[in-house]
């Protein structure tokens, strides 16, 4: 029988185990010609204003329906940079490996890291590999450094009254697919996880007046939407018929006693627009690869600054504030 | 405008303007009250029309005693507590499973009671107390989990219990004058004993009771319908019954085998509820054929509160409205709730608190 091959605590020593590691595995997925002069910092070429972000991953199971820990941690902080309007263009990564994770496994995280990094027009210029006890987890962290155009001002400030709402998708699939794999329930949901690239960049070209880009995470559109209207003290007033939710999630949510306004994407953008743009912005959206269900749901309006409500189908107004605590499933 | 449309207008247009004497129904269950709140339909009544939460949430009504075994048990050597997602940051007197957790005590979350048995049998040599909480609509499932205990001869599985039953809790409510003139009967509930469960409390205490589904539309016709039900008994004398607006899933004598499954390892008891107190006959215990699955529930009468100040035992009533607690939203949080009906998802003030609702 072949032997299954794990890190042990000598990958993280910093000597033949380690370095075999970083060659065969990182090195390998990663290559470019600044990463590969394997220097001690990167030195890269670009000037104008920088956007800076990172973040840190961990999820469960390591890989999933539509994803896996690889994908996602190039998501996450390219999609923040895009969020500020910024061109992502470098990243780096630091993977915290714990003992008994199966190598094979790595080189399938390792290999959709690298690629999402291809598909998202990034280049990983830094690395760092450490080992710790533990029961063959992953944890990665990204950092990503972008380019802002000169004339943009995108910012979470900056939704004014009068200002279309866009999402470019459905809600709560990345959230919903995590917990199905979880429980064991079986369904076809997916993750979302993508690079918003090819979506902010076709509405930047078009000249859309974007004010505000924000991407839906954790705690979902509802607690995107509270966070906003008090960093630009207006009111979001959106339509419960107008959000786009795959069937599959509504039900599960449904089962669950969960609520897709709470659900976390990884792959899903909130815009908000000037409105003689708005349709146009719709459309543009639309045509992307990740953008099919796009869809205007609703406005920015002045009526109680810090504040956000959804009308609900049935004509009722519920008041929509940040998630608290951690979504958990009901008793019965 | 399709019919349905139609009669869904001409509701809200009713409810919107009716100016007749109050009418306070009570919503018993949990899950009704969160979907109140989500399709804002208390905002959707006139001043005169009162939704009222009531004692329907399983973690809200577990006493502190109950929470304070748990976290005894969840310390003692080779002992593993095992419970669902919103009862791990109930407080107790002193504190939550969840904080004893943080202290190194050994607490598991599932998803299904099934997953116990896959713990059971991954680590024989551990004892497992699956934290057994609910209403008619859970206890099948425990049932179920003992069903499979005794046949696959786990022996490392026990329950604590606390389980309730429902109309004994209503029945009180309507002896100790709240003030509550119709309830939305619980849906979940109602699947599983069947609508009629409710027919003698009907009878006995004149109040109408409307099997309420929870989709929008089915719930705005069963309040629409129990309200007007309050309304005909008062000004023609129509006696009131139990209406059914869930056929979908609800049928007037329930699920048998459910009904037969929790029969087979469970009998009545007397229970204690948080903030209420003991209510005869309102709970369900283990026979005492499977009493070695039992892990001392009997013993748990005490229920203390975590703040003096709390008044969630007057909201779980009727009697208050969460926000006429002093420590509603500032003391009291569902980061760092004082009383149940903070911490689960359905209780009434993590409702009312996440919802702004004022009434």
């Amino acid at each position: 029988m072949k032997q299954e091959k794990k890190i042990t605590m000598a990958h993280g020593s910093g000597g033949r185990a380690t370095s075999d590691l970083i060659r065969e595995i990182f090195a390998r997925e990663f290559t470019n010609p600044v990463l590969d002069a394997m220097e001690d910092a990167a030195v890269v070429p670009g000037s104008g204003k920088i956007a800076f972000t990172t973040d840190s991953f961990v999820v469960e199971p390591l890989e999933f329906p539509g994803g896996d820990i690889g994908r996602l941690s190039v998501c996450g902080t390219v999609n923040d940079l895009l969020m500020r309007g910024a061109v992502p263009k470098y990243l780096t990564c630091g993977f915290v490996l714990q003992e008994g994770l199966d190598l094979e496994l790595l080189q399938r995280i390792v290999a959709s890291l690298a690629a999402t990094a291809r598909e998202a027009g990034v280049a990983v210029v830094a690395g760092d590999t450490k080992v710790v006890e533990g029961n063959g987890g992953l944890i990665i962290n990204t950092a990503g450094v972008g380019f802002v155009p000169e004339n943009v001002c995108i910012s979470a400030a900056n939704c004014q009254v009068g200002d279309v709402i866009l999402v470019s998708g459905h809600l709560g699939d990345h959230h919903a697919a995590i917990l199905s794999r979880r429980m064991g329930i079986y369904n076809t949901i997916e993750s979302d996880c993508a690079p918003l690239g090819e979506m902010v960049g076709a509405l930047l070209e078009a000249g859309i007046r974007v004010h505000c880009l924000r991407d839906i995470t954790r705690g979902g559109l509802g607690t995107v939407l509270k966070e906003l209207a008090e960093a630009s003290q207006v009111t979001m007033a959106i339509e419960e018929e107008f959000l786009p939710i795959d069937a599959q999630v509504r039900d599960f949510c449904g089962l669950m006693g969960l609520d897709p306004l709470y659900m976390g994407n990884e792959g899903k953008l909130v815009a908000f627009v000037a409105p003689e743009d708005a349709d146009r912005a719709c459309e543009i959206l639309s045509g992307c690869v990740y953008g099919k269900h796009a869809a205007v749901i609703g406005t920015v309006t002045d009526e109680e600054p810090g504040s956000a409500y959804v009308n609900t189908a049935i004509g009722g107004k519920r008041v929509l504030d940040v998630l608290f605590g951690e979504g958990l499933p009901r008793i019965c | 405008m399709t019919d349905i449309s139609h009669k869904i207008s001409q509701i809200k247009k009713w409810l919107a303007a009716y100016d007749g004497p109050d009418i306070s129904i009570m919503e018993v269950c949990g899950s009704h009250t969160a979907a109140i709140s989500k399709y804002g339909i208390s905002g959707m009544l006139s001043e005169r029309l009162h939704l009222i939460s009531g004692p329907g949430c399983p973690v809200c009504v577990t006493p502190t005693g109950y929470i304070d075994r748990l976290i005894e048990l969840s310390m003692e050597e080779h002992t593993t507590v095992v419970t669902f997602g919103d009862l791990i940051r109930v407080p107790g007197r002193k504190k939550s499973l969840a904080e004893a957790k943080g202290e190194g005590a050994n607490v598991e979350m599932v998803y299904s009671p099934m997953d116990i048995l896959r713990l059971a049998k991954e680590q024989p040599l551990q004892r497992f107390v699956f934290a057994a909480v609910g209403f008619e609509t859970t206890a099948p499932v425990y049932a179920v989990l003992l069903e499979q205990l005794v046949a696959e001869q786990v022996s490392n599985v026990q329950l604590l219990t606390a389980l309730k039953t429902m109309p004994p809790v209503i029945g009180w409510l309507c002896e100790h004058g709240s003030g509550i003139d119709g309830f939305l009967a619980p849906g979940h509930v109602a699947a599983v004993t069947g609508s009629d469960l409710f027919e003698p409390l009907a009878k006995q205490y004149h109040v109408p009771f409307g099997v309420a589904g929870f989709g929008a539309e089915e719930l705005l016709l069963a309040v629409y319908g129990t309200f007007r039900a309050v309304e005909q008994y008062r000004e023609n004398d129509v006696l009131p019954g139990v209406k059914n607006y869930y056929p979908s899933v609800v049928c007037t004598q329930g699920n048998q085998k459910a009904k037969e499954l929790v029969d087979t390892y469970f009998e009545p008891s007397d229970a204690l509820w948080r903030g209420i107190g003991v209510i005869a006959d309102s709970g369900r215990k283990l026979r005492a054929e499977y009493a070695r699955f039992d892990a001392g529930s009997e013993l748990l009468m005490e229920d203390h509160k975590k703040n003096q100040a709390c008044r969630c035992d007057q909201v779980l009533m009727g009697r208050a409205l969460p926000g006429d607690c002093p420590l509603f939203g500032t003391a009291c949080t569902p980061m760092n709730p004082q009383g149940a009906c903070m911490v689960s998802e359905e209780g009434s003030c993590h409702q009312y608190l996440m919802y702004h609702r004022t009434r």
